[in-house]
């Protein structure tokens, strides 16, 4: 009598896995600050409120899902910032040049794609490691727009183009959570359904692998590069357009922001894994603890430390853990 | 004679030199022997910690929070001037916590294997916030500080000032470390192949932890030397001048990859950097252009690197462009 033990082809079923994944952890986290925030502060659950406190996250979003492929990839952009302040000041010149709105924009989008075609060469041409060559233009991008304004400011902008940055394209649904939005579902798309997206884990695990299998490896990094060129630039313009002003210190420090949402959204800083919905969810939590900060008067240094404490936390807690259960 | 010539170190001398030539062309005044040894002062910080970030990059890391540590420390330096304490045990001490913050910078390199540009960038902006919770924000000005705390490091002797003679001590000292101590030459070994460093028993992450303290001991001693100098503690004490000290260390032929690099490299990106500076108000180009020269000059520095570490060694099989 033979009877055929029942051995399971996998030991956890999809949905026992997406449970346990760090997605669902992030989304627990976010439900909680969310529930936490309506009871420190009555001013919380306030659609306006609540829609104000999307500006919070959703420029550094849309730079955060390429900086995710990119970083997938095994590269970093650390010259994003810098390219917010050198497009910005390139639609500031557009601007004084008499360029009206279409014009200025397309000059932040153009300068932004540049911009990252300049690190995606200097890497797969020349073969140079990211980090420093990002490090290297992070100095030269904000440093080109300081010699073009110095201690000025580009002030005065067309009334047409507060739209990116303060215009609602339904109700409390402003413009940049829509585009942040639009740009989530095709980075979703682009990285988890398309030839491309599989190219770029590939890459990030194992170039040499990828190059064998046939990825032409540096022209996905060389596209990667454009790509969150081109995000810096569009957050450029969404940002010089909510503040209606450019100075070359605009967005400092905001690629340590980006990275550290891309970490949080469970991006391996080492490449080769991490998800676009985990992005769109740490970019929530980010928002709305900056957001519950504001409400509470703790001020923008503070919660600087406790975006430091939040990208080194999330990394060492889970080799923490993993230690603890194998010791 | 030719692999001298070749050298790094002698590159970079002589460009430093024609440097220095073509502004004295114009201003003479520029080489005179008093303004390019206070040109040196200017640069004695850079030094410092260029020497520290050096060994840091020698074993494949690298360390973003420096700026911030030497402002955190030298704040301390201030407030425990303010309080009170002697000089003699506020440089120690200062010292000390510099090390400390290098040693968190470490510890969660070495235990967590944490990539130590995340650990740095996140201790950065950590370190510069700390300084904010210390003082509300608020600025210590010279007048708070006694006389005896701002004046050491100016104080001159044998013709140059005490903190010029500090900077040549560490260099001394570092020429020592780096060439004739175990720990100096594991800096390479680790950085040069972890792999076959592990199995000449050599721990990676344990060699990182030191660079991580010598890094946060010198930022801790240039925090004094800074704020005693400029006679001014603030939140935003040398914010970006992290950026200055990698440009150093990079146009000094330290690799980025780890395991190449000399105390003479180091001294000497520093020291062009500290010209550039000190050269454009001279030469009459605004301080703005300042933070594009620096970029500039990294990236031409990395390119350079790489392609002087692309001809070195024989090809035995054949290149894989990945």
């Amino acid at each position: 009598m033979s009877d055929a033990r029942h051995i399971p082809d996998r030991l956890t079923t999809p949905w026992q896995r997406r449970l346990r994944s760090w997605e669902s952890l992030l989304l627990v986290v976010a439900v909680a600050i969310f529930i936490a925030n309506s009871f420190a502060s009555p001013y919380f659950l306030n659609a306006w409120n609540l829609s104000d406190a999307t500006f919070n996250f959703t420029e550094k979003a849309m730079i955060a899902f390429a900086m995710a492929m990119l970083i997938i990839a095994g590269e970093i952009d650390l010259s994003v910032a810098s390219i917010i302040a050198l497009a910005s000041t390139a639609m500031g010149l557009a601007h004084q040049a008499g360029a009206d709105t279409p014009v200025i924009v397309l000059t932040g989008l153009a300068t932004g794609v540049l911009c990252g075609a300049f690190n995606g060469t200097l890497v797969t041409r020349f073969g140079l490691p990211s980090i420093v060559v990002t490090i290297g233009t992070m100095s030269l991008f904000r440093g080109l727009s300081f010699i073009v304004l110095g201690d000025q400011a580009f002030t005065g902008y067309p009334k047409s183009l507060a739209y990116f940055g303060q215009g609602y394209v339904w109700w409390v649904i402003s413009f940049e959570l829509a585009l942040f939005a639009v740009a989530a579902v095709v980075f979703g798309v682009l990285l988890h359904r398309t030839n491309f997206g599989r190219s770029v884990y590939a890459i990030g695990n194992n170039p040499t692998a990828a190059l064998f299998s046939g990825i032409r490896v540096n022209r996905v990094r060389f596209i990667l590069f454009l790509l969150t060129g081109l995000m810096s630039g569009i957050a450029a313009v969404c940002l010089t357009s909510r503040l209606g002003s450019t100075r070359p210190s605009i967005a400092t420090g905001m690629e340590l922001e980006v990275v550290t949402m891309v970490v949080l959204g469970g991006v391996s800083i080492l490449g080769g894994s991490g998800t676009i919905p985990g992005v769109v969810i740490a970019a929530f939590v980010m928002g709305l603890v900056t957001f519950g900060f504001g409400l509470l008067n703790v001020p923008g240094i503070v919660m600087s430390i406790f975006i430091g404490l939040l990208l080194i936390g999330v990394i060492a807690l889970p080799r923490l853990w993993s230690r603890f259960r194998s010791a | 004679m030719t692999a001298l010539l070749k050298s790094r170190e002698a590159l970079l001398m002589v460009v430093i030199a024609v440097m220095t030539a073509l502004i004295a062309l114009r201003f003479p005044g520029f080489v005179a022997p008093a303004n390019l040894a206070s040109v040196f002062n200017d640069t004695a910080p850079l030094i410092i910690l260029a020497l520290g970030q050096m060994c840091v990059i020698l074993t494949k890391s690298i360390d973003l929070s420096v700026a911030a540590s030497l402002a955190l420390c030298g704040m301390t330096a201030a407030l425990m001037n303010g309080a009170g304490v002697p000089l003699v045990v506020i440089v120690p001490a200062v010292t000390v916590l510099g090390a400390l913050l290098g040693a968190v910078n470490g510890i969660l390199v070495w235990k967590l294997d944490i990539p130590s540009i995340v650990v740095t960038l996140g201790t950065m902006t950590i370190y510069r916030g700390i300084i904010f919770l210390m003082t509300d924000g608020k600025w210590v000005n010279a007048h708070e500080m006694t006389d005896g705390f701002k004046a050491f490091p100016r104080a001159v002797i044998l013709g140059l000032p005490v903190m010029s003679w500090i900077a040549l001590a560490i260099v001394a000292a570092f020429a020592v470390l780096v060439s004739r101590t175990p720990l100096g030459r594991a800096l390479f070994a680790v950085g040069g192949n972890p792999n076959a460093a592990v199995y000449t028993g050599l721990s990676v992450g344990r060699t990182q932890f030191f660079a991580f303290v010598i890094s946060g001991a010198l930022a801790g001693l240039a925090g004094y030397l800074w704020i005693a100098r400029y006679a001014v503690a603030y939140v935003d004490v040398a914010g970006g001048f992290e950026l200055d000290v990698v440009a150093a260390c990079v146009i000094g032929g330290i690799s980025i990859a780890g395991g190449i690099g000399s105390v003479g490299g180091a001294v000497l990106g520093a020291i062009f950097i500290g010209v550039v500076k000190n050269a454009l108000p001279v030469i009459g180009i605004s301080p703005f252009w300042q933070m594009a020269i620096s970029g500039t000059a990294i990236i031409l520095a990395v390119a350079f690197n790489a392609a002087q570490s692309r001809a070195k060694g024989r090809m035995i099989l054949k290149e894989v462009a990945a």
